[in-house]
């Protein structure tokens, strides 16, 4: 197959071909486009300033003696500018964007009408509590939806994203241990953990400790439970866990951690694939970040800020951050540092931000949770989960899927590189290849627990049609890579507006900011 | 002597003092090493614990001390010029040096002859 039913062809025109055959370097109305350094200058900006007159300076030594460098660009050529450059961004409603762990799934417009209402953008969060209550009330409806999904009492709206959330937990555990005079070091985290989360325990002064994953893919529950004791204060486990599989293990090891003194903190990164079907506060997890962004359809990834909650069991809740909402007699308020005491919230620990936490984000999160219903969210999982599984048994024959013979996937489907072996070819080769078909690559080289690793997933919300069309283009780039040339991919992408860069020199000698012209280069020009 | 570890570390021993670095089939896991973080002089390291970071295009890896002791020095030639990990990890390339604390811990690490055995395992 060498044709992609969009038409495209799929053949380099010419191997590790770069750059653009046509005098001006577009390629018809794809522009190519230089940094706006390049093409603007204060000379041709579309302001005409007056001229100073003459005055004496007192800046003394500290005056500019060198121009400031600055772009300059007539309306028009910055519309332009900025608009060529969207066009080289590729996002969730160009087309499928398989980046697994990140849920790239469709955000409906039903939330961004909701969420631009005036009546929730255009308020202040100081304004007084008596004039937003319609504000109140909903971040409290998102709150009592978020413990009902998780059957887990209470909830930190505040965090702003999923790492955000991760401390959050960490910094409740820490504040409950503290409290009764338990001064633990140790933090376990399981090799198929999310790669932030050791991070937030290490940041909240924790010593982090791996667990490793079995040969399921799964937590080793035995290598856990004996390393458990009087200096553990927590485990951070994540489920589904970032191989895209469950853990079945979680109650018992949630059960085990409590009798040995310890928490239990959940990463809800992949909560999407389990929302209406499992409750994690039934499998005895005391805290749990929900990445509204990812489950609940809000834009990220540069369209938009995240959003995590963290939901509290009751031992965890006394601890949790200020402010929240809650509501009196058919009126909305905020818990904070006055009112904590009289509210009996005085262990708070303190809090995530400022004010209240994305609301812009809450809004967006209640529309999705509300347009869908309980039911519809149950369904999101199931078609997520179905999604993925369609995807790996569609592939696992020509791709390799190393935990594909311990049944069925969760949300995302997990290869390693050795379907590769032989043919000199790695992931970031394939990930390459399919940029010039069209496709965002998946996830790569994460999780670390498998060689080479590929990471799909694919959503809810694609149709079989997208599906078997990403399924034929990776049975083909499988086949491509077994039967050669290898130069296909190794100087892929070809169709980019750049091939192939050097990621090593990238990271080796970076250049992060623009570097103007040497003098002499231009007097030659 | 040079002794190595399951981690792909090597160590090699002459009396007390030892010189620490990665193996040439662990720089090749990695692929183009971009950063490395050494241990402080006068740090004391503990075997089979963090000692160093060394970071690559595909991922950022720990480095452990394949026996306790305390660091006499950090090459500074691989915090300048990371790419000598690659062109030459088992010369060049190495992480520090340190003063054993217990060299009796030697004797759980494997010979040349074991550690290409266990490589050719992987």
């Amino acid at each position: 197959m060498s044709m992609m039913n969009q038409g495209r062809p799929t053949q380099p025109e010419t191997s590790g071909s770069t750059g653009n055959p046509t005098f001006t370097g577009n390629r018809a109305l794809m522009l190519e486009e230089p940094l706006i350094f390049e093409v603007g200058a204060p000379d041709v900006t579309g302001v005409d300033l007056e001229a100073v007159p003459p005055h004496a300076s007192r800046l003394g030594a500290l005056a500019r003696t060198a121009p400031i460098g600055l772009p300059g660009l007539a309306e028009g050529e910055a519309v332009r500018h900025f608009t060529r450059l969207s066009r080289q961004n590729y996002g969730i409603d160009m087309g499928f964007f398989p980046l697994g762990s990140c849920t790239m799934k469709h955000n409906p417009r039903l939330n961004e009408k909701m969420a631009r209402l005036p009546g929730f953008a255009d308020i202040h969060p100081l304004a007084p509590q008596n004039t937003v209550q319609g504000a109140l009330e909903l971040i409290h409806r998102l709150a009592e939806w978020l413990k009902a999904l998780t059957n887990m009492p209470s909830v930190a709206m505040t965090p702003k994203a999923g790492a955000h959330g991760e401390l959050c937990g960490m910094l409740a555990i820490r504040a409950a241990h503290e409290a009764r005079g338990d001064a633990r070091k140790v933090v376990l985290v399981p090799e198929s953990a999310h790669g932030t989360n050791p991070a937030s325990a290490a940041f909240c002064g924790y010593a982090v400790e791996n667990i490793p994953a079995d040969v399921r893919g799964r937590v080793d529950f035995e290598a856990l439970v004996a390393r458990l004791g009087p200096d553990v204060a927590a485990v951070m486990i994540t489920n589904p866990n970032t191989c895209g599989l469950f853990e079945p293990d979680l109650k018992r090891i949630s059960d085990a951690v409590h009798a040995a003194g310890g928490y239990v903190y959940c990463d809800g990164a992949n909560f999407n694939a389990i929302v209406g079907r499992v409750r994690p506060g039934d499998l005895g997890v005391d805290a749990m970040h929900i990445n509204l962004h990812k489950t609940f359809s809000t834009p990220h990834g540069g369209g938009g800020p995240g959003s995590g909650p963290v939901v509290f069991s009751e031992a965890l809740a006394p601890f949790a951050p200020l402010p929240f909402v809650v509501e009196a007699d058919g009126r909305f308020h905020l818990v904070e540092e006055e009112t904590a005491k009289a509210e009996q919230h005085d262990l708070s620990f303190g809090r995530m931000a400022a004010f209240h936490g994305q609301m812009g984000m809450f809004v967006r999160a209640l529309a999705y949770i509300m347009s869908h219903g309980a039911d519809g969210l149950r369904q999101v999982a199931e078609d997520a989960v179905l999604n993925a599984n369609y995807i790996l048994r569609g592939l696992e024959d020509v791709m390799s899927a190393p935990f594909a013979h311990t049944g069925p996937c969760m949300h995302e489907a997990l290869f390693d590189d050795s379907f590769l072996k032989g043919t000199g070819l790695s992931t970031l080769d394939i990930a390459k290849a399919m940029i010039d078909e069209g496709y965002h690559p998946m996830t790569m080289y994460f999780p670390l627990v498998v060689h080479g690793a590929m990471l799909v997933e694919p959503t809810e919300t694609e149709g079989r049609q997208r599906l078997d069309q990403f399924i034929g283009t990776m049975r083909h780039l499988a086949e491509a890579a077994r039967s050669g040339p290898a130069e296909q991919f190794t100087t892929a992408p070809h169709f980019a507006p750049r091939s192939r860069l050097d990621e090593t020199r990238a990271a080796r000698q970076p250049v992060l900011t623009w570097q103007p012209p040497v003098e002499g280069r231009l007097a030659a020009e | 002597m040079r002794y190595y570890t399951r981690d792909h570390e090597w160590i090699d021993v002459d009396g007390d003092a030892a010189t620490v670095g990665i193996t040439d089939y662990a720089q090749g896991q990695l692929g183009d090493v971009v950063f490395v973080e050494l241990p402080e002089p006068g740090r004391t390291v503990e075997a089979g614990k963090e000692a160093a970071v060394v970071e690559s295009v595909k991922a950022a890896s720990e480095v452990y001390a394949p026996v306790s002791g305390t660091v006499t020095e950090a090459n500074q030639a691989v915090a300048d010029d990371s790419s000598l990990v690659n062109s030459d990890p088992e010369g060049q390339g190495w992480f520090f040096r340190l003063t054993l604390s217990d060299p009796g811990q030697l004797s759980a690490l494997m010979d040349e002859t074991a550690y290409k055995s266990f490589v050719a395992t992987l």
